[in-house]
């Protein structure tokens, strides 16, 4: 893919920040405190990656799709957990307000959210509600002046770092998909609390926990869209969602490839640099070329978005694809570290567990599957 | 106010290497960069434009048509107007001529209360073309600035770094400042610059636009000539040092006192 | 000197657009085509396989009757009623350069109540020395050294002015400069007379040490240096020599002086003295952090010497950049110094490699550094440094 200059631009500013600010040593400290720095999101902010999409007029950058999946790309290929602060006010949280919201509802939500001043989660999974949303159990009744909220949000990203969170509720029980609701429920309201933190194996440093709604009164102005098209707007805002996945997916198996190429050219067996066997070389090219092949399905996706054509189809592919030959390279990368790939000193091991929720979040690869089929067979 | 920076696109110095065999320059792949001096420059004024409501931040640089690419990145910080000083007829400069050629595009910019600048280029060290620059426009010039203290109705109070600590110094404005890396952490571009720098038109100029004699820029008004130029000859290669950690420290400990180095 | 190509002898080989340090070489129709970035270093003269790149002269506006110009001025820098030691070392190659020429060292010397130092500049070696003294050049602003030396310059007509490249030599020097419309080479590493024209050749590092660059300016006068001090040797001082002393009569107006200082204020506790230092321990990006320069330290203090730091060190903010060695630092020359942790960055070792001893410890073996090392320690400085401190007891 040959990019416009602004493109590279882009680019530059987000591999320079990446470079310069995640450093190892605050990684490290990120990895064993699980507090990612205040200061390093102010900067974040400053430089505009929580509002890529988001008009200037609401506080944004005025920029795309495209813009939006380099920047994850960039800042994945550094800290994988880092880009997950990136990707919410852009796609998640941002994104159910952007297609719906009020003009109201996006100077007050959308416009705080692109500045980095709040936080914004997105609640749609459930213990028992995963792939299956329409099988959620979470409720909203209709009380005249507001919405009575009761249920249990599970998984929730960054969670116990929102001001606010989308939640999805159904507003007509008896119906599935088509009884879902959208609400801005502020994290604050009495009612509102979140579970412990999730012990994760990776991400860390991005708090994920459950959201519980117990007898939450939500204001009328803070249904969010049409009611019972919330589905429809969750399904849309995933397409986004699934496009910053595959973003993350080749940035961290870029810094996999790197690594690899790296380690193979230091580490000496049988008198010879590894990357000097053939096995070794092979393996290099045939993750260089997966690699490739993901990053141009993921900026087509983007394209095609910012063309205002039907992204579903591309998106899910991308996000399949890329997350899954993103595993598949962190394995083969770290197994050419060898033993040195199992042990904590060494680079490729977090790599190795950041990835691996990629294909399961936002859609596992077997939603992304069905999507695909689905569009092919309509 | 009327904020100008003078800026220079140069090839990031850390990275160049020599070749040992050939004793060239190795140049591929080093970036051509925004002068770090300058970029504290450029972020002394965006902060002064944040500070008084209604500034403009103009860049203003000389080089090949390439240097665009450092101006748009000017522009994605937050400049407003980037002008760029570009023609054969400038070549060959020294910054006797370089200092003519750039106060001459700033007096066409026109009106101007301060004047920012870097200390000195990377590429060149020689620290001058920023005092140049404020001679030619008849203005007072603080170098080595590493501190703004205080803009008053007609002067600014800096501190300007010295060897052994730092002088505080007044001058009347306008005037033109040098910025060493002290005064600032310059900031990043941003996404929302970055899309703005792309609406925006570089000017060009050459040496007509600025009514510039040929004879009074480029190689033909610049009194200092290469004669010739060389990679320095390195230092031929000592003695590596040998076994446990111990017995290197003994031997190297041996060794200086052998020299009455110790 | 313009550089011209020559069509009928070029290849089109690409070896000149290569070897250009500044890309100021294109191809067109396989032709090597000067653009405006050239600076007239000549690399691609020397670079061509085939004779077709060359310099020429050209007609350089503003020349002036250099016949009219005689003797080496040196900028007598003073602070505080102290010559700096730079002046002292200016005025040892300014020695060189007169008797190379055939004529006097002079000194320009400005402050207040700073004719004291008159006597210590004949002693150095100063033939006459230009007293210029005045309330307002107590302390250095651009405004009131540049007039005060400026009628000095147009009344005397001195062929060659150097000046210490110090904080105020580099901020005198170009307004000197532009007023005599004349050329500044600055930070110059070494000085010579061209034979024939009696001409100063000043070369200095350029491209940040990169590449060093012999520059004239033949047709301009008064021919102007600044020199890093540390680089040249002092002058011999002879006790009660004598010379001739001129005084100037500046004198100032409402609106000459529009700098003002208003403090000068010095660094407290411990002054960094690299240049005078005999044993230098310097860190660099290799430490990983700011508490290792107290490792450094302990070698430095057992030696008697001071610690340094390269660039990588300074910009991570581990270390006051006034530790600083290397071209954009101070350039030093003790008897011995350790490079800890640093690659050895062609712009570190431009402020170095005139060490009478180098001793480098780096991990990576492979590192610059080693090539100006007289000794290299592969390992880690955290063991190794402790490990000599131990000997040394």
């Amino acid at each position: 893919m040959i990019f416009e200059e602004k493109y590279e631009l882009i680019r530059k500013l987000a591999r320079n920040f990446a470079e310069t600010e995640l450093t190892s040593d605050i990684l490290d400290q990120v990895e064993e405190t699980a507090v990612f720095p205040r200061e390093i999101l102010d900067k974040m902010a400053k430089a505009g990656f929580f509002g890529i999409k988001v008009p200037k007029e609401l506080g944004g950058q005025g920029s795309d799709h495209l813009a939006y999946v380099i920047v994850m790309e960039e800042i994945a290929r550094v800290s994988a957990v880092a880009s997950l602060y990136v990707s919410s006010p852009n796609s998640l949280a941002g994104g159910p307000i952007s297609l719906s919201g009020t003009e109201e509802q996006k100077k007050k939500y959308l416009t705080p959210c692109a500045t980095g001043e709040k936080i914004l989660c997105f609640a749609l999974t459930e213990p028992g509600a995963g792939s299956d949303a329409g099988s959620m159990t979470t409720t909203a009744v209709d009380c005249g002046d507001y919405y009575l909220l009761n249920g249990r949000k599970c998984f929730i990203t960054g969670a116990p770092l929102s001001d606010y969170a989308i939640v999805y509720a159904k507003t007509d029980p008896s119906k599935g998909t088509k009884g879902i609701s959208a609400f801005i429920v502020h994290m604050d309201w009495p009612g509102v609390s979140t579970g412990k933190p999730e012990n994760k194996m990776g991400l860390v440093g991005c708090a994920t926990s459950d959201i519980i709604l117990e007898d939450v009164k939500v204001p009328k102005e803070n249904l969010l869209g049409e009611l019972n098209k919330g589905f429809a707007n969750a399904m849309k805002t995933l397409d986004v969602g699934r496009m910053g996945v595959a973003a993350q997916s080749i940035g961290v198996a870029q810094a996999c490839l790197d690594e690899a190429v790296k380690y193979s050219k230091e580490r000496k067996q049988f008198g010879k640099p590894i990357c000097k066997f053939q096995n070794t070389q092979f393996t290099l090219a045939d993750m260089a070329t997966k690699l490739q092949a993901a990053k141009e399905l993921v900026y087509q996706a983007a394209i095609t978005k910012d063309k205002g054509g039907n992204s579903s189809m591309a998106a899910a592919m991308a996000k399949y694809y890329a997350a899954e030959i993103c595993n598949e390279i962190a394995a083969k990368a770290l197994q050419i570290h060898g033993g040195y790939g199992f042990i904590k000193d060494y680079r490729i091991q977090r790599l190795y567990r950041d990835c691996r929720v990629f294909t399961i979040y936002e859609g596992t690869s077997q939603v992304q599957q069905m999507v695909i089929a689905g569009q092919l067979l309509k | 106010m009327k904020i100008i920076v003078c800026a220079k696109q140069v090839p990031d110095t850390n990275i160049i290497k020599i070749d040992p065999v050939k004793g060239t320059l190795i140049r591929d792949g080093v970036p051509s960069i925004l002068n770090p001096d300058d970029a504290n420059a450029l972020e002394a004024a965006l902060e002064l434009k944040e500070q008084v409501p209604g500034s403009t931040v103009s860049v203003v640089s000389m080089g090949p048509p390439q240097a665009c690419a450092m101006l748009r990145e000017c522009m994605a910080m937050g400049a407003d107007n980037a002008y760029l000083l570009s023609s054969r007829a400038f070549g060959g400069a020294d910054t006797c001529a370089t200092s003519t050629t750039i106060a001459t595009g700033i007096k066409k910019i026109g009106d101007y209360d301060i004047i920012f600048a870097g200390r000195q280029a990377i590429d060149g060290d020689t620290a001058q073309v920023g005092p140049q620059v404020a001679l030619r426009l008849g203005l007072p010039e603080v170098t080595y600035v590493q501190k703004i203290r205080e803009f008053k109705e007609h002067s600014v109070v800096v501190e300007r770094q010295m060897e052994d600590g730092y002088e505080v110094v007044e001058v009347t404005t306008p005037c033109v400042l040098t910025c060493v890396k002290e005064l600032n952490t310059p900031r990043y571009m941003s996404i929302g610059g970055i899309e703005e720098a792309y609406n925006k038109e570089i000017t060009i100029w050459d040496e007509h636009d600025v009514q510039l004699d040929p004879s009074e820029c480029g190689l033909q008004a610049s009194p200092t000539q290469v004669m010739r130029s060389f990679t320095p000859a390195p230092k031929g290669k000592g003695e590596m040092l040998s076994g446990t950690v111990a017995e290197m420290a003994a031997t190297l400990v041996k060794k200086l006192d052998e020299k009455h180095a110790l | 000197m313009a550089i011209v190509v020559n069509k009928e002898k070029c290849k089109g080989c690409t070896l000149c657009m290569k070897n250009c340090p500044f890309e100021a070489i294109t191809m067109e129709n396989k032709l090597a085509v000067i653009g405006s970035a050239c600076t007239g270093c000549g690399q691609c003269v020397e670079s061509c396989p085939f004779g077709a790149i060359s310099k020429t002269e050209e007609a350089v506006a503003g020349a002036v009757d250099i016949s009219l110009y005689h003797n080496v001025w040196v900028f007598a820098e003073q602070r505080e009623g102290k010559l700096m030691g730079v002046s002292i070392e200016l005025l040892g190659e300014g020695r060189k350069l007169a008797d190379a020429i055939g004529c006097q060292l002079c000194a320009i010397l400005c402050g207040d109540n700073v004719a004291g130092l008159a006597d210590e500049l004949f002693e150095y070696g100063a033939e006459k020395v230009y007293l210029a003294e005045a309330p307002e050049l107590a302390t250095y602003t651009a405004d009131a050294y540049t007039k005060a030396i400026m009628e000095a310059i147009e009344a005397y007509k001195p062929e060659i002015v150097l000046l210490g490249a110090t904080h105020i030599g580099r901020d005198l020097g170009p307004c000197l400069a532009v007023q005599c419309n004349t050329g500044l080479t600055a930070d110059c590493t070494k000085l010579e007379i061209d034979p024939e024209t009696k001409g100063i050749m000043q070369t200095r590092p350029a491209f940040g040490g990169n590449l060093m660059a012999t520059i004239v300016c033949p047709h301009h006068r008064p021919q102007m240096s600044t020199v890093r001090p540390g680089v040249m040797d002092k002058a011999e001082r002879v006790a009660g020599r004598k010379g001739e002393l001129i005084r100037l009569t500046p004198s100032y107006t409402e609106g000459d002086i529009r700098q003002k200082v208003l403090e000068v204020i010095k660094n407290v506790g411990e002054t960094v003295s690299l240049t005078d230092a005999k044993v230098i321990v310097a860190g660099g990006a290799g430490l990983g952090n700011p508490e290792g320069f107290e490792l450094l330290k302990k070698l430095a203090d057992r030696l008697g010497g001071t610690i340094g730091a390269s660039r990588a060190a300074v910009d991570s903010g581990w270390i006051d950049h006034s530790y600083q060695v290397g071209q954009t630092g101070t350039t030093v020359k003790p008897k011995i110094y350790f490079a800890c942790g640093i690659s050895g960055a062609i712009q570190h070792l431009a402020g170095m490699q005139n060490s009478d001893i180098i001793v480098a410890i780096n991990k990576n073996e492979s590192a610059p550094i080693f090539e100006v090392a007289d000794y290299g320690i592969v390992g880690d400085l955290y063991k190794v440094i402790p490990a000599i401190l131990d000997i040394l007891g």
